[in-house]
């Protein structure tokens, strides 16, 4: 029975041997050591949130990236294809415009050359007109110099009526 | 104290061609008797080997420090012996005083009556009050240097590394322990409040832990197999139940809901005693476990010199397979260090986390 109770010694200095180890350990060590460790585990949880968040966020990048490639892609397509048209309208209305100028210099000109062509044979006509009437005005004096002549015309031109 | 073993072994190896027995006597005052009385095999077939004697030798408190026997005389370091005697006050001076417990002094003498203790009385047979620095108390003050230095130079390494860096050296090897202590201990008993509780835990996980395992090194005190130091844990462990006990905890312990008040006659007096019985189990259980493992190994050891006393040949033959029980054992006992300092430890939180658990929600149905 003696191992059984326990000495007063023995449980005093145990009682304050731990009583300070524990108050010592408690500022000294633990606080400290628990602190360190509790900070090291958040910082780890944030390290990971953060790169969760920016693996996110890249990949929300790339997405965005790509849909404005697609976008960029369709619109070059589309520029294009405005390009393409708007090059053949320019075309053909270029086409159209001169076509129309020619036509129109064409029709001016050959209405000049048909106005100058009549003016030249109005000259031509009256050139003709004056030459063939200085022509009969020398055959006629020519012609009626005697008496018998110009009556002889004279019955000519009756019969040409009476026919007429 | 298993330095003696071992070196009780190695004394062995040395001397059994030569003779055994002047060294196998000296393990107590009646073995210092038979060497020099007989000091011959003949003699020591009857009390040559006193087995309980050397035993208790090893597991009791004492107020030297008995480092090992020379020549058939005891070396050891006396201890500073404090008393406090009632009328004459507090005294102080050396165990050498008393000459290995041959002697008298100043009125005080070991009283040899008592066989497992090393008790101190007064020839005036006063109550007084023994007070000395014994080889446990040293072994202790030991112990809690060795803590205070580990562990605030582990501190100082988390202060200085800061708290992102990866630990090394021995701050390593404390990390999973200290963690262990949280997640596997505080978290699971205490709740949410467990961080206020971690220092008490650690102490006490550390402090058991330790000294468990100065208690195995050869020389060592039996200090966690002694129950005024077994006692005084659980009282600890028992004052700060109590004082972080809440409301809940007392009016479910008084008044258990849903019960018949027949029941409740019965049933509130053993809820009272169970509240007692706990720290005395905890006290209990680390003291039989760690004075068990003590004696076991020593017994096993001293197999060898009762076989030893019967014939040297029987001594030589057995050596081997009480050696290879006494390796077995010393490494039982190094996991019993641990395992009983994380019972002790996860006990602690068990207990406190009933006393101070909160009502959970949607009970009130009573």
């Amino acid at each position: 029975m003696d191992l059984l109770t326990p000495e007063l010694g023995l449980f005093f200095w145990t009682l304050l041997a731990f009583l300070s180890v524990f108050f010592l350990l408690r500022k000294f060590a633990w606080k400290p050591i628990l602190n360190a460790l509790s900070e090291r585990e958040t910082g780890i949880a944030e390290s990971i949130a953060t790169a969760d968040r920016l693996k996110q966020e890249m990949s929300q990048m790339q997405n965005e990236n790509e849909k404005l490639m697609a976008q960029a892609r369709e619109e070059r397509t589309q520029m294009l294809k405005d390009a393409r048209i708007e090059q053949e309208r320019i075309i053909n209305k270029a086409k159209e415009d001169t076509k129309a100028i020619a036509d129109k210099m064409l029709a001016e000109a050959r209405q000049q050359i048909e106005q100058q062509k009549m003016a030249a044979l109005t000259e031509v006509k009256n050139q003709i007109g004056n030459l063939a009437v200085e022509v009969a005005e020398k055959v006629l004096r020519k012609e009626l110099a005697g008496a018998e002549n110009q009556s002889k015309y004279a019955h000519t031109l009756v019969e040409e009526i009476k026919l007429n | 104290m298993v330095v003696k073993r071992l070196f009780s072994l190695l004394v062995l190896i040395l001397t059994v061609s030569i003779t055994i027995n002047p060294v196998l006597a000296q393990h107590g005052p009646e073995g210092h008797e038979t060497a020099a009385e007989h000091g011959h095999e003949a003699a020591e077939e009857k009390k040559g080997f006193n087995a309980s004697e050397v035993i208790f030798g090893h597991i009791r408190d004492s107020h030297y420090w008995h480092l090992f026997d020379l020549n058939g005389h005891p070396v050891s370091l006396p201890l500073p012996v404090i008393i406090y005697h009632p009328e004459k006050g507090l005294e102080m001076f050396s165990a050498s005083r008393f000459h290995h417990g041959h002697e008298s002094y100043n009125g005080y003498y070991i009283d040899h009556n008592v066989k497992m203790k090393e008790k101190i009385a007064s020839e005036d047979g006063a109550a007084i009050k023994d007070f000395s620095i014994t080889k446990n108390v040293l072994s202790m003050f030991l112990s809690v240097a060795i803590l205070l230095i580990l562990m605030t130079n582990v501190a100082k390494k988390y202060k200085k590394n800061g708290s992102m860096k990866a630990p090394s050296g021995f701050q390593n090897a404390l990390e999973p322990v200290i963690t262990f202590i949280r997640d596997e201990v505080a978290k699971p008993n205490l709740g949410s409040k467990y961080m206020g509780y971690m220092p008490l835990l650690l102490t006490v996980f550390f402090f058991l832990w330790l000294n468990n395992m100065l208690g195995l090194l050869p020389g060592g005190a039996n200090f966690t197999g002694n129950i005024a130091v077994t006692a005084c844990l659980a009282a600890v462990s028992f004052i700060v139940m109590m004082a972080k006990s809440n409301k809940h905890y007392w009016s479910h312990l008084l008044n258990p809901p849903g019960v018949p008040f027949g029941i409740k006659l019965l049933l509130v007096p053993i809820e009272i005693m169970s509240m007692f019985i706990k720290p005395i189990a905890l006290c209990i259980r680390l003291f039989a476990n760690m004075l068990a493992g003590h004696i076991v190994i020593l017994s096993v050891i001293s197999m060898i010199f009762i076989f030893a006393a019967l014939s040297k040949v029987a001594g030589i033959a057995f050596a081997p397979f009480s050696l290879a029980f006494s390796i077995f054992m010393f490494s039982l006992e190094l996991l019993v260090a641990a395992i009983q300092a994380f019972i002790f430890t996860n006990l602690t939180a068990v207990f406190i986390g009933q006393a101070i658990e909160e009502p959970h929600h949607g009970e009130h149905a009573h």
